[in-house]
């Protein structure tokens, strides 16, 4: 059995346990039953003999003499309660459980409680004690890292058991930022900021906790006991946390808002709020063909329960049915029914341009689609919502699976289409790209030949990368893959998206824009012989505020390599919240060659490299959204080149403190180790310790090679 | 800085020495063979042979006059190095896994192996230097056993009759050896097997490599750790740089899992750190199985590397290693 309380040491759960614990007087058998008729003495025996009657009836056998009937001397009548005593304390509970509010006649309802209760409470102290007011702590901002004088980044690495936050800036300004002391397990399976970057959770056998503040404090837990997976809302309100084992409420566990109670048994899912700590709702795991074979492992989908990007719903697909949507944070579920979709597979949110900003043509979206049956087309569908109404529906015909894209703005939906030949011998992919900014949304099909591998958008962009193969190698685990890379843009006056430029005959599985836009890397990973990255620029010498001109007459003129590097045995790629540095790490969970981490720029310049055996983790801490308004931000990148000569001033400065701050260590490292050799020079002098070499040591060896090369021998016979 | 290739052995090396002057370079390997090389231009001068097991560890004493080795087949042998006749044999009941002379050349201590019931011994003896070296004495001067953790290599240091040692579970210790008595030690000077130990010219300190790829800089008087450095390998060898603030550390994947990996995946370089300053300087490639011995030439003109794949490389630096001054004008004691 799992115990909550072996939660590690350095958390106390006493203050919950205080507040929650049920005292409960075992030795306690007597009940004082209220509201019960008044009576004349007359009756006593009719009244006994009725309520022991009543008593059996719900259970709890006792006998009339165990009733005890006061009497007011002065009127001569029952007072209108009695006493009944017990043989044991349980007894007397399960009575109070039973009679509590049972009604004897139409005016008399009981009123059962113990004898002891009613005597604390006639005895409390009548005296109003003020309570003290708690003294008013003031927590940690949970954002200070934001407020970095350097505006450095942050990233977590976890490697072996050690979870270190490291400030990431410009060369010299690295910095570890927090590290718990070696021994100290900080999660037990992985780590993960939340969206917005205010939280570091962990993983722990018992649940999730979060941390916080310049000192990284636990902030909240939630107890969930060997949870797997978990997932925050987009808000950082909520999280969702999800174990294989479904729960089980071991008798005798905590009870209040924050813990499991008997209805959760069995579920899997559970939706928490962040503040408070509280479980709102828990839900069973869903899985694909859940009605299948059992033992045939069915496939879970992660996140298992998407939120919408305004944190308002969150919605679950149960596959094949419906999907439902609940309302935050009563989780209750929207407009009291699900949608019914017949044979739902795989839905999307549509994300919001500013963070939450719902208007007309900015509003909550519904993409989800349906696989072909006997004689319907599979089908993608965007709904609105909350209105549920259908935007646009676009039937497909031989598809075998479909993957849904949306733009980060919200502007497009491309939804990835593998289709088949009659066959079903051959794949290719469809690209089928809503515009769903535009009126009655249409639908723009790009056609290719081969399978796309992976599809990415340009974040806040109008064009999205490829990765297609027709090598007969795909699928073969362990083979190196020929890949075609293509970059489409959206034309602006044709209104739709035309081929930028191919790039034929690479390795590259994968495409990673930068979250700024622009700059891409194309990377090979889980190859075990190449292990590339390809660092490009989409808009190179196309001056910023320009650029939208320059594309009209130089379509794809802008592509440029920056930079190749390698990683050997890379596993995980991610660009930092700016879009300047990219990290790539190879992790013990993929496999155990040359874990570690590398940070590049944007050019491919290796920035730091870091090999550490048992190498995890690698993420870098979210950043909010900016706060500034559209015109400020123009105003900043009007002013650019002020600011960038400000920084260069400061940059220089910097460097030459730093490199005076190595000299000097340079200088002081130099001055212990010849104190130390002095001082051993003296010790050694003192013992007299004459050694034989000191003689040989003036001698030089002097080399003389005398080398006789025969080149050629001829004989002349002479006359 | 072409390096001279010397291939004279048949199996991995174990152990290479320069003599005093560095004119000669002795190997040792598991072929059973000891070789001795001129270190200017790799030519053999001639091997030792007679031995019937691995051969483990050598050292030669300061005139060049006496080498001893010691071996798997439980015997340590004293060596004309001139004639190439072996003098005299002791025989043990393990194997005998390092030896070593005094400076004054007058002692030899040798570990022999903990196994099939005999314990870890360390014995000192007595070189009887008079006539042409066959007279010497069966019985050791001093023997015991050292508690605990086996030793894997040791030497002498300038404190009369004190060796300092390093241990199968990391420990360096310091030993008096007429009572057997362990003096000092550092239980936690590294975290794997010590695999090797080599004295600064004045013994005042010395270095150790490990298997837990890290190599230290300890104070011979009180076992203080100086200096540390950490590599992404096991170290099987560590040497120091005599006038330059180098040393050189080599090692590399285990052999048994180098089939597992690349070529690139092995670190099979020897590295060159700045002594002081804790800072990798440089690497030089060229083996390819791991770097299981390396020395330094006394008067610190070239280095040699010996590998697990059976080959010695000699290295003779350029005038620009001995010259340049990567880190300014900082005078650095040796």
């Amino acid at each position: 059995m799992l115990a909550l309380d072996t939660f590690i040491d350095d958390i106390d759960y006493s203050d919950i346990e205080a507040k929650y614990q049920v005292h409960w007087e075992e030795d306690e058998t007597t009940l004082v039953i209220d509201h019960v008729p008044i009576i004349e003495q007359s009756k006593h025996a009719a009244l006994v003999a009725k309520m022991a009657k009543a008593f059996a009836r719900k259970g709890a056998m006792i006998k009339p003499e165990d009733i005890y009937v006061p009497w007011d001397d002065s009127t001569g009548k029952s007072k209108g309660y009695v006493f009944i005593d017990f043989s044991t304390g349980s007894e007397a509970a399960f009575a109070l459980e039973a009679m509590q509010g049972y009604a004897f006649d139409a005016k008399h309802i009981f009123a059962v409680n113990f004898f002891s209760d009613i005597e604390h409470y006639s005895n409390l102290d009548e005296y109003y004690l003020e309570p003290s007011v708690e003294e008013y702590v003031p927590k940690e901002h949970l954002r200070y890292w934001l407020s970095d004088p350097q505006g450095r980044d942050q990233y977590v690495t976890y490697s072996g058991d050690q979870v270190v936050i490291h400030w990431h800036g410009k060369p010299g300004q690295y910095e570890v930022a927090h590290a718990k002391p070696e021994n100290n397990k900080w999660t037990e399976l992985f780590l993960s900021w939340s969206p917005l970057g205010t939280y570091l959770a962990t993983v722990h056998r018992q649940g999730i906790r979060l941390w916080g503040g310049r000192s990284f404090k636990m902030l909240e837990k939630f107890a969930h006991p060997l949870v797997v997976l978990f997932d925050f809302s987009p808000c950082e309100r909520y999280l969702v946390t999800w174990s294989h084992v479904p729960i089980v409420v071991p008798e005798g566990a905590q009870q209040g808002p924050r813990y499991f109670s008997s209805e959760d048994e069995g579920n899997q899912l559970a939706v928490w709020e962040i503040a408070s700590g509280h479980l709102l709702r828990t839900f069973p795991t869903d899985t694909h063909g859940g009605n299948d074979v059992p033992g045939n492992k069915a496939e879970m989908h992660w996140p298992a329960l998407k939120w919408s990007p305004d944190g308002k719903y969150v919605a679950r697909a149960v596959p094949g049915q419906q999907i439902s949507v609940y309302e935050l944070p009563g989780m209750g579920l929207q407009g009291k029914k699900s949608i019914k979709i017949e044979g739902v597979v795989e839905f999307e949110w549509r994300p919001l341009a500013n963070h939450g900003e719902a208007s007309e043509m900015n509003g909550n979206m519904l993409a989800y689609w349906t696989p072909e049956v006997v004689n319907q087309p599979a089908r993608v569908t965007l709904l609105a919502f909350p209105s549920r109404t259908v935007v646009r529906q676009k039937n497909l015909f031989n598809v075998s699976e479909c993957k849904l894209f949306w733009q980060n703005q919200g502007d497009f939906l491309c939804v990835k289409v593998d289709r088949h030949t009659k066959t079903k011998k051959t794949l290719f992919s469809n690209l089928e790209i809503f515009h769903v900014r535009e009126k009655d949304c249409p639908v723009e099909v790009i056609e290719l030949k081969d399978v796309v591998l992976d599809f990415s958008w340009e974040p806040k962009g109008e064009r999205f990368g490829v990765v297609s193969s027709n090598d007969p190698n795909l699928g073969n685990s362990g083979a190196t893959v020929k890949t075609d890379i293509g970059f489409y843009q959206l034309h602006k006056a044709k209104e739709e998206f035309r081929l930028l430029c191919t790039l034929p005959e690479q390795t590259s599985n994968v495409i990673r824009w930068s979250p700024q836009g622009r700059f891409v890397v194309l990377a090979t990973v889980g190859s075990p012989s190449k292990s590339e990255l390809q660092f490009w620029d989409l808009d190179f010498k196309v001056d910023d505020l320009a650029r939208k001109e320059a594309r009209k007459d130089e379509w794809g003129a802008g592509l440029q390599r920056l930079g190749t590097a390698d990683h050997y045995g890379v596993t995980d790629l991610e660009w930092d919240p700016s879009g300047r540095y990219l990290a790539s790490s190879a992790s013990a969970w993929k496999h155990t060659l040359e874990n570690g981490y590398a940070i590049w720029d944007f050019r491919g310049q290796e920035v730091t490299k870091h090999l550490q055996d048992g190498f995890k983790q690698f993420i870098w801490r979210p950043r909010p959204p900016t706060i500034l308004s559209k015109e400020q931000r123009r105003i900043i990148r009007k002013n650019l080149r002020e600011y960038s000569r400000q920084f260069d001033e400061e940059d220089a400065a910097q460097d030459s403190t730093a490199s005076a701050e190595l000299v000097a260590r340079y200088r002081r490292l130099v001055d212990e180790w010849n104190t130390w050799r002095a001082g051993c020079n003296a010790d050694t002098s003192v013992t007299q310790h004459v050694t034989k070499k000191s003689e040989v040591e003036e001698c030089k060896e002097e080399v003389e090679i005398w080398v006789e090369e025969l080149i050629d021998e001829r004989e002349e016979v002479l006359e | 800085m072409r390096p001279i290739l010397l291939q004279g052995h048949e199996r991995s090396l174990t152990q290479i020495k320069f003599n005093a002057e560095g004119d000669l370079l002795f190997s040792c390997s598991k072929d059973n063979i000891i070789n001795v090389w001129y270190s200017h231009n790799g030519e053999r001068l001639g091997t030792y042979e007679g031995g019937n097991g691995s051969v483990w560890t050598i050292d030669v004493d300061s005139e060049s006059r006496f080498m001893v080795s010691g071996a798997a087949d439980n015997t340590m042998r004293l060596w004309s190095v001139q004639t190439g006749k072996c003098l005299y044999t002791w025989e043990f009941p393990t194997a005998v896994k390092r030896v070593a002379f005094k400076d004054d050349d007058s002692q030899v201590v040798c570990i022999t192996e903990q196994r099939m019931g005999h314990q870890c011994a360390i014995r000192v003896f007595n070189i009887n230097r008079e006539g042409d070296g066959t007279n010497q004495s069966k019985e050791p001067l001093y023997m015991f056993n050292p508690i605990g953790s086996k030793a894997t290599v040791c030497a002498f240091t300038p404190t009369p009759n004190v060796i300092i040692t390093g241990h199968e579970s990391g420990k360096v210790a310091l030993f008096n050896v007429k009572t057997g008595e362990e003096i000092d030690n550092n239980e936690r000077a590294h975290g794997d097997v010590v695999t090797d130990l080599q004295m600064s010219k004045d013994g005042t300190y010395c270095i150790t490599s490990s298997k837990d790829k890290s190599a230290r800089i300890h104070d011979t008087k009180n076992l203080m750790v100086i200096k540390t450095y950490t590599t992404e390998t096991p170290l099987n060898s560590a040497a120091l740089a005599p006038d330059r603030p180098y040393v050189l550390l080599g090692g590399g994947q285990e052999a048994m899992s180098v089939t597992t990996t690349s070529l690139r995946q092995g670190k099979f370089e020897t590295r060159f750190w700045h002594k002081v300053f804790e800072e990798e300087v440089g690497r030089v490639k060229g083996h390819f199985g791991p770097i299981n011995t390396i020395a330094v030439h006394p008067q610190g003109t070239c280095y040699a590397s010996g590998g697990e794949d059976g080959f010695v490389r000699v290295h003779h630096f350029d005038d620009s290693y001995l010259k340049a001054k990567p880190y300014g004008d900082l005078e650095i004691a040796d």
